[in-house]
């Protein structure tokens, strides 16, 4: 049973890593990762909102009726992607104004409602609130990492701290939309070098996370990719 | 008129929605497979941004502004986002059932697009009017339609060449999107030069 939990928990980290296996989050994940700081604080922020969305929706499913759920899940989710976002006001205005419009698309991150869908109406309170913090360490290890890389070539820094700066002329493309991409690119095939190809395998089932995936023409036709 | 023509602009090309902004990337990578799903998911894209838009300005600039729970905007907007594609979906189903043919499917799937949400919060951000805000969801919605039109084309060609085995799939989807967004950033300075703002 221990070995149960601790393996819902490490599930996120690396072998189902919600943005680097199950390719979800993607939209933040690029937007977000042009500082380290920016995706750790975006990273840590969702992690709040999945937490805790997890724990409401795992011991709310008696009362869900079926039919209307995921319209309630994304009700509880916005209630703390609201919430999330009224500290980051307060406490955090810079890393408020450097996310902008980021925190509010927490709502529809589909990691957040997949998870709702996929684990935390299937499972107990405790598990839920597992998987949450599992998947969203995931998150935000992934977030951090490929803001590092894109730090460190675009502006020559990591958390801010000149590391190259002052030796080696700054690549600023890394932090502008194509460096976005194109460091995405690369981690994901070096994942899939590293797994041999299973993390691919994984991502075409990533549609069964999906919330829409009942409704999705290209569910049914074998997966998204 | 020309005011309408730089929002425009600038939403398809300067700040392009996918490419510049990273909003909408998962349908953008998931439906631009296939030519003719990607024009019909953009089209619903369009479609469901200017409603979407004409639903929530009001909602925001009439109803929790005055009353000082603007702070709402998050929860009231994807309600009203979500309640909207439903009811859109069941009035094409009924009035227009050719149409709902063809953009039926993508329907549902838009609600967690994020850049549906993102537009209608990005016309408040921005302190757009309401004609303004219709005009910026428009173009925001051909700048997503042109990129899945360009990038369906991009990804077929891919697809039929040989290269290492990791980037198959999504890597070299990815690498292809930011070299399409490199001659994107070519367009940032265009407005500018143009309007000579």
């Amino acid at each position: 049973m221990k070995d149960n939990k601790l393996s819902i928990l490490t599930n996120g980290l690396i072998k189902e890593n919600p943005v680097l296996v199950l390719i979800l989050g993607t939209c933040p994940a690029l937007a977000v990762s042009t500082q380290a700081i920016n995706g750790l604080g975006m990273g840590l922020s969702a992690t709040i909102v999945l937490v805790f969305s997890n724990i409401f929706i795992s011991s709310l499913k008696r009362i869900i009726p079926d039919k209307v759920r995921i319209p309630c899940y994304i009700v509880v989710i916005a209630t703390f992607v609201t919430i999330v976002q009224l500290l980051l006001k307060a406490y955090f205005p810079d890393l408020d104004k450097a996310l902008g419009i980021f925190i509010p698309l927490i709502v529809v991150n589909c990691i957040i409602l997949g998870r709702a869908e996929m684990f935390a109406n299937k499972n107990s309170v405790v598990n839920s609130a597992l998987d949450g913090i599992g998947m969203g360490i995931g998150f935000t290890l992934a977030l951090t990492a490929m803001a590092c890389i894109r730090e460190l070539l675009g502006s020559g820094s990591i958390f801010g701290i000149a590391v190259t700066a002052n030796v080696i002329d700054p690549m600023s493309i890394f932090v502008l939309a194509p460096g976005g991409f194109f460091t995405f690119g690369v981690l994901i095939a070096l994942v899939n070098k590293i797994t041999k190809g299973k993390a691919r395998e994984k991502a075409k089932n990533g549609c069964a996370a999906c919330p829409a995936a009942a409704a999705c023409q290209q569910a049914k036709e074998g997966g998204c990719q | 008129m020309r005011e309408a023509i730089i929002i425009i602009m600038g939403a398809v090309l300067a700040n392009n929605f996918v490419l510049v902004r990273f909003l909408g990337i998962c349908p953008f990578l998931g439906v631009s497979k296939k030519l003719d799903s990607a024009i019909g998911m953009s089209m619903a894209v369009v479609f469901v941004m200017v409603m979407a838009t004409a639903a929530t300005w009001p909602i925001q600039n009439l109803l929790l502004e005055p009353n000082g729970i603007g702070y709402m905007q998050t929860i009231v907007f994807i309600l009203v986002i979500a309640a909207l594609v439903q009811l859109v979906e069941i009035a094409l189903k009924k009035y227009v059932p050719a149409l709902h043919k063809g953009l039926g499917v993508y329907l549902p799937l838009i609600t967690t697009n994020c850049a549906v949400l993102g537009v209608t919060v990005l016309n408040i951000d921005e302190g757009y009017g309401f004609a303004q805000s219709l005009l910026n969801s428009f173009g925001a919605g051909i700048g997503f339609m042109l990129a899945m039109f360009l990038f369906a084309g991009v990804r077929g060609r891919i697809e039929a060449n040989d290269y290492p085995e990791s980037f198959k799939g999504i890597a070299s989807t990815l690498i292809a999107a930011s070299i399409l967004s490199l001659s994107f950033m070519g367009f940032s300075g265009m407005i500018d030069g143009i309007f000579g703002m």
